[in-house]
């Protein structure tokens, strides 16, 4: 059986890509091409909004419509598109300082209006693009160009924020987990509502560099090790769950998305039923 | 009759006042004339100095606030004080139940309020109110407002409001 | 059968003039003193198979309009001083991904929150300049409520002929004001709908002029793909550096509307053919100015009203050609620094006499004001 390439979507011209050795954005990108492959999905009727930084660049290699917007802002401009059309299959792509950082509360606004968008968040911890600045999840400790003593802070755990704010599905994959990593993408675009897939990347050039794991090698390596299941990670003492971390599926609900709602709306103005 | 009239509500938010100049300003499009009615308001919602002023003319209507004012309703003290003291030969109505009474040959007290609650809702005090300054002043037909009231109400609380607007004609015609 | 003259507040027109327009998609975040606009969208949009949108901010509310503009919709959202400051970002990137939508500024006092509910006028430069990088804006200015119905449908009309963002900047007085206004029937005004690619999908370039100076807008969904980005881009949508792609680029946001500068410009006078005092306003101000200059004719001054209907791009030729044979100028705004009397000085030159009647309390300015500068 062969397998999908998704290599139909990818612009002529655009390999080797613009992305750093080491850095896990190519596998995102592929896994996330099969996925729209294997679902059959149509370049016209797929749109896929993007942020501010190295992953939000995507949508120069991409053959789908696409649309590049302000940083941290990706998730309001998809929440117009998809309200208006709701056939139309929206993807957005954001980075750890798009998606929860400078665009925290379309983050959360996003998921707690359900609507049926699936957000595909690149985390690797620090501002890759701009030199590797710290972000808003930067866990507390480690070192960045703006955390140079180390962060005072804590990062968030972007899936638990997902969960709490109402997303509909919501999951954690590795670019060294590829396969799951596609399977997740899947789910969360044929789930209809709000889906995260945070994607646990290397970026060996600033954080790698700066928290000791200076090749892309020994990112790939940190992800494998440090990365488990929910199961597995249950069963760490208290210190040690400090360097793991949980990958799968956390959240996958029906909940009636906003376009659904929003024609019981539809219907209720018709028959009348304002309220005041 | 005259060609424009202008009218000022004063009181606080949440008494009905820019309701009320709707009210006139409906009434006198449906005389064909032209109507602009604006409010001024502070943060709150109730309470707190509210103001509603219409403009009610044959022709084209420039300025949009009262410059010269033909009859005035003040619903509080501070509404008084500001309009009260005015042009003598320019009608006051005030509420007697809410402020204290006074004498001038311009000062028309009475309760509105009261009234309205013994019609069955404080809300008409307004209403009585209107009818009686529209008597006076023949600023609008009180016909014309008693079609918007149907208009704008139903049933029961459309029956209140024209009892209320009638009980405020008679106010100035038994005079 | 004659149709009834209703009594509708400006906010309320301005929103069934956007419907009237076409506008099927409302994203926005209540503020006074624009909140009734929302509020009648939330009950209409439903109504006419268009989407209301609450957003979590002003930020949001922009980006969504844009989002939705692109995928076919006519989009609005309508702010106030606050809100319109934060939307400037992605009211740029409207700009220059040359997406059509309209933003209602009703303008209330600043600075900063200032005071809420009462009137201004100082937003007219932060709606020319508010934006980082260098773009041309329409933005254009109601007086009255029949005027914020008919040029919310203009402005409609400009985005989607222009692709361009309009702004609409109307002011808390002509806003909140009621006035009786007589609804159009459909095809009674103009509505315009924004151009459509004809070449094949495959050939289809979004940024690519057609000989008008315009590119034809797909929307997403439709058999055409494809990319709109906020960053510099090519005629195919894509990243492009390349500086004379940039150079190109940044003109063409700006020539393609001068080009149509005589038919965007908009102004109206009255009495203005001998007046030898020219009083130039615009919104609500405008109503006191005229009602100043009937009464200062009556008074033996000759005096007539230049209207300012759209505030930018800035109406240049109409006051040199007005202002050439008056012997005064007298510029009404609600603002300190005169925002549009620094335009006018600029246009008339430092030797004309040009006078600012202005007020920034948070008052409205009346015709008795402006008596007195004409004495």
């Amino acid at each position: 059986m062969s397998h999908a390439t998704g290599v139909g979507y990818l612009k002529d011209g655009c390999l080797p890509h613009m992305w750093c050795p080491g850095c896990g954005n190519g596998i995102a990108l592929a896994s996330m091409l099969r996925a729209f492959e294997e679902l059959g999905y149509k370049k016209n009727e797929t749109v896929v909004v993007t942020g501010i930084g190295c992953w939000g660049k995507t949508d120069d290699y991409l053959l789908t419509n696409a649309l590049h917007t302000t940083h941290g802002r990706a998730l309001a401009f998809a929440s117009g598109v998809k309200a208006y059309n709701p056939k139309l299959n929206v993807v957005v792509l954001m980075g750890d300082g798009d998606s929860v950082t400078i665009g925290g509360n379309h983050f959360i606004h996003a998921a707690r209006r359900n609507i049926d968008v699936t957000a595909i968040v690149l985390n690797n911890y620090n501002y890759g693009m701009t030199g590797g600045q710290c972000s808003g999840t930067t866990p507390s400790e480690r070192y960045t160009s703006t955390t140079v003593y180390g962060n005072p802070e804590r990062g968030f755990d972007i899936c638990a924020l997902a969960e709490v704010a109402g997303a509909n599905y919501v999951a954690r994959g590795t670019v060294y987990h590829g396969w799951d990593l596609k399977e997740h993408m899947k789910e969360a675009l044929g789930n209809k509502g709000f889906s995260m897939v945070e994607v646990v990347s290397p970026c060996p050039t600033h954080y790698g560099r700066n928290n000791s794991m200076k090749q892309g090698v020994e990112m790939l390596k940190w992800l494998k090790e440090k990365a488990v299941s929910k199961e597995k990670y249950a069963q760490l003492t208290d210190p040690e769950k400090e360097a793991y971390f949980v990958i799968g599926k956390m959240v996958d609900k029906n909940e009636p998305d906003f376009s659904t709602r929003y024609e019981q709306i539809r219907a209720r103005a018709l028959e009348g039923g304002a309220k005041r | 009759m005259k060609e424009q009239y202008e009218v000022i509500m004063a009181g606080s938010g949440g008494q009905g006042l820019v309701v009320c100049g709707i009210i006139l300003a409906q009434a006198a499009i449906l005389e064909g004339q032209n109507a602009v009615q604006t409010q001024s308001y502070g943060i709150a919602s109730r309470g707190g100095f509210s103001k509603s002023e219409v403009i009610i003319s044959r022709n084209e209507i420039m300025f949009q606030q009262v410059q010269e004012p033909d009859v005035i309703l003040a619903l509080t003290e501070q509404a008084m004080k500001m309009y009260a003291s005015g042009e003598p030969d320019r009608p006051v109505f005030y509420d007697t139940t809410l402020l204290e009474k006074r004498s001038g040959r311009n000062l028309y007290g009475f309760p509105f309020t009261e009234m309205a609650s013994l019609l069955g809702h404080v809300g008409t005090a307004n209403i009585i109110a209107l009818g009686a300054m529209a008597t006076l002043t023949g600023m609008i037909k009180t016909d014309s407002l008693a079609t918007v009231l149907t208009r704008r109400f139903a049933g029961k609380v459309a029956d209140m409001n024209i009892k209320a607007l009638q009980a405020g004609i008679e106010l100035v015609t038994q005079d | 059968m004659q149709r009834e003259a209703k009594l509708v507040q400006g906010n309320e027109a301005i929103a069934h003039g956007a419907i009237y327009a076409g506008a099927r998609f409302y994203a926005g975040y209540p503020i006074t003193p624009s909140s009734e606009i929302a509020e009648e969208c939330s009950r209409l949009m439903p109504k006419v198979d268009g989407v209301y949108l609450q957003m979590e901010d002003e930020i949001a509310s922009i980006a969504a309009i844009v989002g939705a503009s692109l995928a076919g919709a006519k989009s609005f959202t309508a702010t106030s001083g606050p809100g319109f400051s934060l939307m400037q970002e992605n009211l740029g990137l409207a700009v220059m991904g040359e997406v059509p939508c309209v933003v209602i500024n009703v303008q209330r006092s600043g600075p900063s929150t200032g005071l809420a509910t009462k009137p201004a006028q100082s937003d007219v430069m932060q709606i020319r300049w508010g934006r980082h990088g260098d773009q041309s804006i329409i933005a254009l200015t109601p007086a009255t409520v029949k005027e914020c119905f008919t040029l919310a449908v203009q402005a409609f009309n400009f985005a989607e002929r222009f692709r361009v963002p309009v702004i609409l900047a109307a002011d808390e007085i002509v806003a909140h004001m009621r006035e009786n206004i007589i609804f159009p029937d459909p095809g009674e005004v103009q509505v315009i709908d924004r151009k459509k690619p004809t070449v094949p999908p495959e050939q289809y370039k979004p940024f690519e002029p057609e000989s008008d100076g315009i590119a034809p807008l797909a929307a997403y969904g439709s058999d055409y793909v494809y990319h709109v980005t906020s960053s510099m881009h090519g005629l195919d949508g894509y990243s492009n550096n390349d500086p004379a792609n940039a150079q190109w680029r940044v003109a063409q946001l700006h020539r393609k509307l001068e080009r149509y500068r005589d038919e965007i410009v908009m102004t109206k006078s009255y009495d203005t053919d001998d007046a030898e005092v020219l009083l130039i306003a615009f919104g609500a101000t405008t109503r006191a100015a005229r009602a100043a200059a009937l009464e200062a004719r009556k008074n033996g001054i000759k005096a007539g009203v230049l209207q300012l209907i759209t505030l930018w791009p800035f109406a240049d030729k109409e006051i040199a050609a007005h202002g050439k044979g008056a012997k005064k100028i007298v510029v009404v705004e609600m603002n300190y620094s005169g925002q549009v009397t620094g335009e006018v000085r600029r246009i008339l030159g430092p030797e004309k006499d040009i006078t600012l009647v202005n007020k920034y309390n948070g008052q409205i300015i009346t015709p008795k004001d402006i008596l007195e500068v004409l004495k």
